[in-house]
């Protein structure tokens, strides 16, 4: 079984960011990078396939060189190789067309049995990118997984997604591509001896450019801004202090 | 006829309300629109036509019985036919899971076409605002590509859209549904009385604070009951299985924005106030007087729910 996952770098959750003076992104200076915890997620998840099933795991990211270090951690947790295409996305800050085409030829060269991706990152929330992959290489797709079975013998994947209002199960055949979601697994800690040996596991780097993807931005980031504060609200004294305050808005409800 | 396409979400019984907040994001551009209904029968689309065809100029259905389980592959294939058929520039739809895993699908198969996700505002017929790091940044995109396929945040699109004067045609697409290898098993439904968080004018959201999943019922549901008020919940008890996933609210979790929003035991961590920080009211109950939900909170309690609650349930009650 070959397994592919992709993570991505991207500013920590706990920053607190601030946007540049123009507008045009926001402040990069000391700002804190992780692994996509969804993306953590799918390498956890390929990981225990591979305890299960046996196998190789692949895993790609798409960054600059410093994207290298998030390749060494999935290395660290239990993946095989790695593969950066070396890639400064800052002036195209929402391309999933790019990703998905790079990922894409990577996915031609590499035909995994079994795609694993984050369901969104958390810097632009798209979620798009996975959907899109699997839609160039006509898989099928399960998105948002609770749960992940796969029938190696008869080639064929189940899998429970967070739906809307409940739980989904759904089957589909292999090579299909699967995202997570939260609840899937609790990503593993690369121990000292995996990182260790994740050290030696080869890493190949490709220049985005020698994808020979020509695709033209179909987006222009006009403008970033902070979220607008919301009004500073009080700290009460006591239930009937509240009561007092919510009086007026339950009549209008 | 127009070039705007409305995708409809439903559940063989009625359109979903993420539809409704589409049309009323596509009519910031053009009262001129068509919905397209993927309906396993002529029961079905007649039965969703009669729902919209007071908002749209225009009704397509394509009836397959495939469609009664939507599949994200299938409904990217039927919506990209219609689109190239009849030259659609525009294809809106109301943020969901289904959509959100359907419309890059379709993105992906149409020529020169992009797609944004869960817009908050429409600024021009090709710029819009859309939240990134959690609702941290708002930031504004124009869209270059010939065709636009744009998902709408369903919190910042509410109310009913108007009446469209006209009569609208309605009508249907033959059209072949190929085979995919993809398909549907089971569906478990959270099962609840109370209103769902997409519908619900008051929420009443419990975190780790509570403790226990026994004080998260003793506590939660009779202040929900009093307000028939949605349940909702941080992350953090998700995981820890005391609620269905579902209830989860958050960056990665549903979005919500009712009139009034009760954050018990929930420290306000940025992924969860991303999902709740349209709300009208809102109201914090916390033991730590630095926890970071008293930031965005209009009015806080501070002190121990387990005292707080049974007596606020108390005087909710006298007074409705």
């Amino acid at each position: 079984m070959k397994f592919l996952v992709t993570v991505k770098r991207v500013v920590d959750y706990e920053a607190k960011l601030k946007v540049l003076e123009d507008k045009s992104f926001i402040n990069m200076e000391n700002i804190n990078m992780i692994t996509n915890p969804f993306d953590e997620i799918g390498v956890e998840a390929a990981i225990q396939l591979k305890e299960k099933f046996g196998g190789e795991i692949v895993v790609v990211s798409i960054g600059n060189e410093e994207s290298q270090q998030n390749i060494r951690t999935a290395l660290a947790m239990g993946a095989d190789r790695g593969i950066l295409i070396n890639h400064d996305a800052q002036g195209e800050f929402i391309n999933t067309e790019i990703t998905a085409r790079a990922l894409h030829k990577i996915c031609e060269e590499e035909k995994p049995d079994v795609i694993i991706m984050g369901k969104q990152a958390i810097d632009t929330d798209n979620h798009q990118t996975s959907e899109y992959l699997s839609e160039l290489l006509s898989i099928g797709n399960a998105s948002q997984a609770n749960t992940i079975e796969l029938d190696v013998d008869n080639k064929t994947a189940t899998v429970k997604k967070e739906a809307d209002g409940g739980l989904e199960t759904v089957t589909t055949s292999l090579p299909c591509l699967i995202t997570t979601d939260l609840r899937l697994n609790e990503p593993r800690y690369a121990s000292l001896p995996g990182i260790m040996k994740a050290k030696r596991k080869p890493l190949k780097k490709v220049d985005l450019k020698d994808l020979n993807i020509n695709v033209q931005s179909k987006f222009e980031m006009l403008e970033f801004n902070t979220q607008p504060e919301r009004e500073a609200g009080q700290i009460l004294e006591s239930v009937d202090a509240l009561m007092e305050k919510l009086n007026p808005v339950m009549k209008t409800i | 006829m127009g070039k705007h396409l409305i995708v409809v979400e439903h559940d063989n019984i009625n359109i979903l309300k993420p539809t409704y907040c589409a049309i009323l994001a596509s009519n910031e551009v053009t009262k001129d629109t068509t919905a397209l209904i993927l309906a396993k029968d002529q029961t079905v689309f007649n039965l969703l036509s009669k729902q919209i065809e007071n908002h749209v100029s225009q009704v397509y259905g394509i009836c397959n019985e495939s469609f009664q389980n939507s599949i994200a592959q299938s409904y990217a294939m039927a919506i990209e036919h219609v689109v190239n058929n009849q030259k659609f520039e525009y294809v809106w739809a109301g943020s969901s899971s289904f959509i959100k895993e359907t419309m890059p699908r379709l993105t992906a198969r149409l020529k020169n076409a992009s797609m944004i996700s869960d817009i908050q505002r429409v600024i021009s017929k090709d710029t819009f605002e859309r939240p990134m790091w959690a609702g941290d940044i708002i930031t504004k995109v124009r869209m270059l590509s010939d065709i636009k396929v744009i998902t709408v945040r369903p919190t910042d699109f509410q109310g009913k859209p108007g009446s469209i004067e006209g009569t609208c045609n309605i009508s249907e697409i033959v059209h072949e549904i190929a085979e995919i290898s993809t398909k549907f098993v089971s569906f478990d439904a959270v099962k609840s009385d109370r209103p769902s968080l997409a519908d619900a004018s008051v929420i009443v959201s419990g975190g780790r604070g509570l403790k226990t999943p026994d004080n998260f019922n003793k506590l939660i549901f009779p202040l929900a009951d009093t307000l028939n008020a949605a349940v909702g919940a941080s992350r953090a008890i998700c995981d820890a299985d005391w609620v269905p996933n579902d209830w989860q609210v958050g960056q990665t979790g549903k979005v919500v924005a009712p009139a009034l929003y009760f954050a018990i035991g929930i420290s306000g961590a940025i992924q969860h106030v991303a999902g709740m920080r349209g709300s009208k009211v809102i109201v914090a109950i916390n033991k730590d007087v630095e926890a970071p939900i008293f930031q965005v909170a209009d009015y806080g309690l501070v002190g121990d729910a387990l005292e707080i609650l049974p007596e606020l349930t108390e005087k909710i009650k006298n007074i409705l």
